[in-house]
Parts: C-alpha cells; sequence; structure tokens
C-alpha cells in the first residue's frame, strides 16, 4: 500500500489483512459511549465529491469526525467547479488550504489516479469511488463484512478469505464496486463468480481473475456470499436487457431463489438497493441480508484507510508495515 | 537564385552521391560534382529523401490559434521533413467552402515553409446531412481534390455513396474517419483488456472495420475511390487486402503512434495517450507494421492533432483526443519500419513522400531525387539518437506522447523548392 487507496489491486494480502485487523478495532470505538479518538487531531481532510453521493460521502465524514479530524465537505454542485474549473486548480486551491488528505469521488474513471500522480498536489489521496473503474473502500467494507459473517469476528483477525465462493450480480460492466471486489477478494483468496446477462458483462472480462456465469439458480447452491448489484432502469433503453420484469426473472434475487444458497450463505447489497428490481423485499429484509451491517462496517473501514494512511499513532509502530507509514516520503 | 551542392548524401539511402539544386530545381545528380558557386551542405553519409508528404494534418486555424496556426503548423513541417501538409477541414469555420479554403491555402504559400493543401469537408458543417459544395473547393485557387469529414465519420451510406460518386468528375478522392457512430457512443479507448480493468468506455475495432468494409463495397459498387484514414486494427489490414485483391481502388494511411504504441499505455490515464482512434493493441501494432512493409497500407500520415496544455492536464475523460506528430514522424517510421528491417529508406520515400503525394494530386511533390525535378529534398542524420524533447518543438502545442522516450534519427535539413527551410535543425 502507498500512500495513496486508489485500486483495490494496488493491495496486498497483507495489506488488506492490516486494514481489515485496524477496522475491527476501530469498530470498538463504535461501541463506546463516546465514540470518539483523537488519533487525527489537527488533521483536516476534504471530502471532494464532483458526483452525488450520499452515503459515502456521510460514512467519510463520520470516520473522520471519529478520528478526530477536521472535515471540510467539497460538493461540485454550485461550486466554481460549475463554472468551469478544472480538477488541478480546484485540487490546488484545496491544497492550499492545509489538506492532508483528500477524498475524492469523480464521474470520470481515473480521474482519483490523476490526483495521485501528476503532481499537482502533495496530500494523500484517497478514491471514494471514480466512474466504472474502483470503489476500494467498498471493496473493504465488503471483504469485512464477509470475514466477519463467514470466518467469524475474533477468529477472523489475521485471516483472509481463502476458498470463500463469492457470487456478484448484476451490471458489471458499469460496476466499480465489481472491479474493486473482484480484485480485492481474489488477493485474500476467496473463488469470485461473476454472474449478469452478456450485455452487462464488459469485452475483455476474461482477464479477470473470476469465474463468469449466465445462470444465476446454477450459481447459487455454491455461494457462501451473493452479492447483488444495483441495476439502474436506464440500462434497458440502451437494450442492454429487454425490460425490468425479465431482467427480475432470470437475474434477480427472490425468497424462492435464497432458499436454494446454502444455510449459512449471506446476501450482500452495496445500497442503493432497488427493490422489485435485483431484490425483492423480503430478501433483503431478512436476516441473511447484511445491507445495513454494511453501511455500518464501511465506517469502521474508512476510519481504518485514513488512521493508516495518514499514519496515526495509537497503535504499536511495529505492528504498521512499513509500507503503511510512507506518508512523508515521495514516491 | 543561388546554387547549392549536397554532399555524400546516401540518396534514398543508396551509395552516396552528390545533388547539385539551382534554384528550384536539382539540376544534377552524381559523383564528384563541382562546388563551383554553390553553397555546399556536407551531408556526410546522411539520408537524402524526397521532401516528406504528410496527407494528414491538423493546422486548427481558423478558429483554434491557441493550439497550432498555419505558421506554426507549416514550421513544424519543416522541422520534421515535410515540404507539403493536407490541412483537415475541421476548423472553425469548417472548410466546406470556397472561402476557407483558398484562406488557408494563401496562408501557407505567405509563409512559405511547407506547401498547404487544404482538403475539403465532405459535408456542410461535417455533420454528415448534406454534401458540401465540392466543386466549387476544387475550383478555387486551393484546387481541393481531396475531401474528408475527419473527426467525425461520413456514416450515411447514401450521403458516402454520392460523395464517391460525385467527386469522380474532378479526380478527387473522399478521405474516411472509419468510425461506426453509435458503436463508439462515450468511447474512451481501445475496447478489451485494459478498458474492461480501466473502467472507460470502450472504441471496438469493428466500430472501424464494419465502416472500411462497407466504404471498400461501395468504392466498388460506383467506381471510385476511397482513402481511408488512421487505420488501426488488424481487422482492417485484412478487409483492405481483399479489397485490393479484387481490384478496388482503395487506399489506406497509418499514424506513426499506431505503429509504435499501445493500450497498455492508458493504464496511466495520461491523457497525453488519448487519440482517436484510439491506441489498439500490440497484436494490432504488428499487423500495422506488416501492412506498411507489405504495401498493403500505402502511407505514413501524422494526424498531427495540436491541443493545448489544459486540454490534456486534466482527468481522461475530459481530454481532448490527439497528438501532435510532425516533428517524430521520420523517427517513429525509423525506430518501427526501417531499424526492424520491415522497410529500406527508399520504401520510406515510397509511403512517406511518394504514394501520399499520388494520392493527394499535389503536384511537383513526391517525385524522384533526379535531375529536372523540383528540389523539395529532406536530409536525415539516420545514426542521430536522442530523447524527444517537446519544449524544442516549432509547434504552438506539446501534446506528444513520446515525451522523453529515445527515438533515432533527426532531420537536420529541408528544401522547399530550393529555398532550405529547415538548416542543420533549425528552421530559417
Amino acid at each position: 500500500m502507498q500512500r495513496h487507496l486508489i485500486s483495490a489491486a494496488d493491495l496486498t494480502r497483507d495489506d488488506a489483512i492490516r486494514i481489515l485487523d485496524t477496522a475491527e478495532e476501530m469498530s470498538r470505538v463504535a461501541d463506546r459511549p463516546i465514540k470518539k479518538l483523537p488519533t487525527l487531531r489537527g488533521r483536516t481532510i476534504v471530502n471532494l465529491f464532483f458526483e452525488d453521493s450520499t452515503r459515502t460521502r456521510i460514512s467519510f465524514e463520520a470516520a473522520e469526525k471519529r478520528l478526530s479530524a477536521d472535515v471540510i465537505n467539497f460538493s461540485a454542485k454550485g461550486s466554481s467547479v460549475s463554472k468551469g474549473e478544472s480538477l488541478k486548480d480546484t485540487a490546488q486551491t484545496l491544497e492550499a488550504m492545509g489538506v492532508d488528505a483528500v477524498v475524492i469521488r469523480h464521474g470520470a474513471s481515473g480521474a482519483p489516479y490523476r490526483l495521485a500522480n501528476s503532481g499537482w498536489i502533495d496530500a494523500a489521496v484517497v478514491n471514494a469511488g471514480d466512474g466504472t473503474h474502483q470503489h476500494p473502500t467498498q471493496a473493504l467494507l465488503d471483504a469485512f463484512t464477509m470475514r466477519r459473517r463467514l470466518v467469524g469476528r475474533d477468529a477472523g483477525l489475521g485471516q483472509d478469505l481463502d476458498g470463500r465462493r463469492i457470487t456478484i450480480v448484476g451490471d458489471i460492466l458499469h460496476s466499480r464496486v465489481a472491479r474493486s471486489n473482484v480484485d480485492l477478494l481474489h488477493t485474500l483468496g476467496a473463488e469470485v463468480t461473476l454472474v449478469a446477462p452478456p450485455t452487462l458483462l464488459p469485452v475483455g472480462i476474461e482477464s479477470w481473475p473470476c469465474e463468469i456465469s449466465y445462470d444465476l439458480d446454477a450459481t447459487l447452491p455454491k455461494s457462501d456470499a451473493v452479492m447483488m448489484l444495483r441495476v439502474q432502469r436506464e440500462r434497458m433503453n440502451a437494450a442492454f436487457f429487454p425490460t425490468e420484469r425479465e431482467y427480475s426473472r432470470r437475474y434477480g434475487l427472490d425468497g424462492e431463489r435464497m432458499a436454494r444458497m446454502p444455510e449459512h450463505s449471506i446476501v450482500m447489497h452495496p445500497g442503493p438497493m432497488v427493490r422489485g428490481m435485483e431484490i425483492t423485499a423480503e430478501v433483503a429484509d431478512s436476516d441473511r441480508c447484511t445491507a445495513i451491517e454494511q453501511v455500518a462496517n464501511g465506517v469502521s473501514i474508512r476510519m481504518a484507510v485514513l488512521y493508516l494512511l495518514l499514519g496515526g499513532a495509537v497503535f504499536e509502530t511495529k505492528n504498521v508495515p512499513d509500507t503503511l507509514q510512507t506518508r512523508t516520503e515521495e514516491k | 537564385m543561388s546554387k547549392t551542392l549536397i554532399r555524400g548524401a546516401k540518396v534514398l539511402g543508396g551509395e552516396p552521391q552528390d545533388v547539385l539544386i539551382d534554384g528550384r530545381t536539382i539540376v544534377e545528380v552524381g559523383s564528384g560534382l563541382s562546388a563551383e558557386g554553390a553553397e555546399v551542405v556536407e551531408a556526410d553519409g546522411k539520408v537524402l529523401l524526397p521532401g516528406l508528404v504528410d496527407l494528414h494534418t491538423h493546422l486548427r486555424e481558423p478558429g483554434r490559434e491557441d493550439s497550432e496556426t498555419v505558421l506554426t503548423g507549416t514550421r513544424a513541417a519543416a522541422s520534421g521533413g515535410y515540404t507539403a501538409v493536407f490541412a483537415m477541414a475541421n476548423t472553425f469555420p469548417v472548410a466546406d467552402t470556397a472561402g476557407v479554403v483558398e484562406q488557408v491555402y494563401r496562408l501557407g504559400q505567405q509563409h512559405g515553409y511547407c506547401d498547404v493543401q487544404p482538403i475539403g469537408a465532405v459535408t456542410v458543417g461535417l455533420e454528415g446531412r448534406k454534401l458540401a459544395e465540392l466543386g466549387a473547393m476544387h475550383e478555387s485557387a486551393a484546387g481541393v481534390t481531396v475531401f474528408s469529414d475527419d473527426g467525425k465519420c461520413v456514416d450515411d451510406a447514401v450521403i458516402m455513396r454520392r460523395a464517391l460518386e460525385y467527386v469522380k468528375a474532378f479526380g478527387g478522392v473522399v478521405a474516411q474517419h472509419a468510425q461506426e457512430p453509435r458503436l463508439t457512443e462515450g468511447a474512451q479507448m481501445n475496447e478489451g483488456v485494459v478498458s474492461a480493468e480501466l473502467g472507460l468506455g470502450g472504441w471496438p475495432a469493428v466500430a472501424e472495420e464494419s465502416i472500411i468494409a462497407r466504404d471498400v463495397l461501395l468504392a466498388e459498387h460506383v467506381g471510385s475511390r476511397v482513402h481511408i484514414c488512421h487505420l488501426s486494427t488488424a481487422g482492417s489490414v485484412e478487409i483492405v487486402r481483399w479489397a485490393k485483391s479484387r481490384g478496388i481502388d482503395v487506399t489506406a494511411e497509418v499514424t506513426p503512434h499506431h505503429l509504435l504504441l499501445t493500450d497498455e499505455l492508458v493504464r496511466t490515464y495520461n491523457p497525453v495517450y488519448k487519440v482517436n482512434p484510439p491506441l489498439r493493441t500490440e497484436r494490432d501494432v504488428y499487423a500495422l507494421r506488416e501492412a506498411l512493409a507489405d504495401g498493403t497500407i500505402d502511407i505514413v500520415a501524422t494526424d498531427h492533432a495540436p491541443h493545448p496544455h489544459e486540454d490534456k492536464d486534466c482527468e481522461w475523460a475530459a481530454a481532448a483526443m490527439g497528438m501532435v506528430g510532425l516533428e517524430t514522424a521520420l523517427s517513429v517510421v525509423q525506430e518501427t519500419m526501417v531499424d526492424t528491417g520491415l522497410l529500406d529508406w527508399a520504401g520510406v520515400a515510397d509511403r512517406m513522400s511518394f504514394k501520399p503525394a499520388v494520392i493527394g494530386r499535389a503536384a511537383g511533390h513526391g517525385r524522384p531525387v533526379s535531375a529536372g525535378e523540383p528540389a523539395n529534398l529532406t536530409l536525415v542524420d539516420t545514426a542521430y539518437r536522442g530523447s524527444v524533447d517537446p519544449a524544442g518543438f516549432a509547434s504552438r502545442s506539446r501534446n506528444t506522447p513520446y515525451e522523453g522516450r529515445e527515438l533515432p534519427g533527426r532531420v537536420t535539413h529541408t528544401w522547399l523548392r530550393g529555398k532550405a527551410t529547415l538548416v542543420d535543425g533549425k528552421l530559417t
């Protein structure tokens, strides 16, 4: 792990486990009466959101505040960006105000990478979702949720997801969540199967470290976790599938299908859910669905990422690999 | 006018010879020529080529003088060894009337660095709906023979058919930017393994190949000639090869960057690699080199596309498509075709001067280096190797994908009708 978090593919197995274990520590803060650590006191983090996103921004904001960082929220709407300011100028303007880290959500794939690697700014960059590319903290919180549920909260510490069978269903083509999850889950030793109609799988997917299937029913009995992705209704206007009903029938998860999953397996969803499309209310509201848990875990994961990137001092130094401490060094 | 003696030049890469220029014309080629009354240029084993001809240049004037002008673009051309460039029609206003093409043509003449032959738009405003006044542009002082909506594809089959037919009346040719628009909506890079990973909208090879297939069949049907701009895929090569074997009158160009670079570079998200058509795969690169060597692809054309810094210093999706190329084209061709043994210097002269002049009907250009011919010449130090420094470019723009890359070859002299436009690597 470098001083930025841009892609789940950049994480080694050890980096990822370090983040998951740190997140377990962070989650204990949420159980305290005063949900706050002094770790990032005096550090300034800007949430730079060029795309509408309520849940991710709030999750980062909660994580930052629990670490006592000073938080600046910047959304592109109504700002200088809407008057034509470039990403570079916006970022440099914010950095001039003394920002230590930039959490960026951007509609253009690669925008966080550019921000981190173009010499525009020195601050640490955390990708909070870029176009159809990556959403690494989502993948981390998903892995965290899987490890807790499938391995155990305490038993999971220091462990990866070796041999767990994870199925991801839906609009893979347009999904940064799917890309991030495939990368991270592969690193953690899980076996990933992507299920979608062929129109919603990208050309070139054959190089991904996962299996591909068009048949949800055949995959369900072999799944320890089934992650349903949101499918936007507008996609059918571009002929990705004929109708909403046909999509639900072939690729939606309902109670009947859920019953074919192994007893222990869980249903996941990164939200926002489109009930009646990819998931029925019966499944969404069942005990097996971890959607709400994922939201809670998201705060812990983001605390862990920011803590490790900004080099806090709560944990003993020797427990933190050198690679996580390099924020003062230039690459 | 004065005399110039180029002494000891390997003409088209052959044995060293002397070349004597008197006024605008080559008067003698041989050994031990008298230097009396002539300025002597010691070629010292450098390679002498006919002045290069670029069938595909964007000079940006009128309209985008912040990225290039006819003056800066022709100075860049002279630096790169070119004596004639064909200026694409996608200016503001579009070169779709006799007035605009004459303006561009006259600016080229006035500056005197390189002949500028304007290309006329096929359709009004490049909108693909209504034919521009092709005849009027041909009859203008600019004498337009090449027509293209480059930047956009003439995707309507009927409009393309009519254009192919119509220009036959005056020996014109339509140069097609082959890109099926529906298949490339939101396209950001080559569609394949890398685009799947990077989450960038894919530009599939089939969007180019399907248009080329259609257009060679249309050209056959109406008995016209058609030229394919910046062919970029292995599949396109196969279609053109098939069309030529059938006797269809098709010619094709490849850009230097498609001979060297692949879509792996897009992993940097650096928009300096963003170009249309996009960088393809290694397999395509090798197929293009082979096709240029065997003549399936007729010529190299730069698609020199200057853009101001701010249009590249941004996120990938927001960046403009295109690369400058005039000042690095010959070096890239040496690297990919000559130093690999695929083409000799006579072959380079053929692909970068003779053939483009024939396709574009550029009178006085692409002629043999022999007595009685116009003295359009370029002298190349092929032993040179050095890294590309955009700060030294004559072009107004710096959007080169080769910054810092070591490339062979350096143009030291260029003569346009006997007048030196470049001496010892410096513009006159």
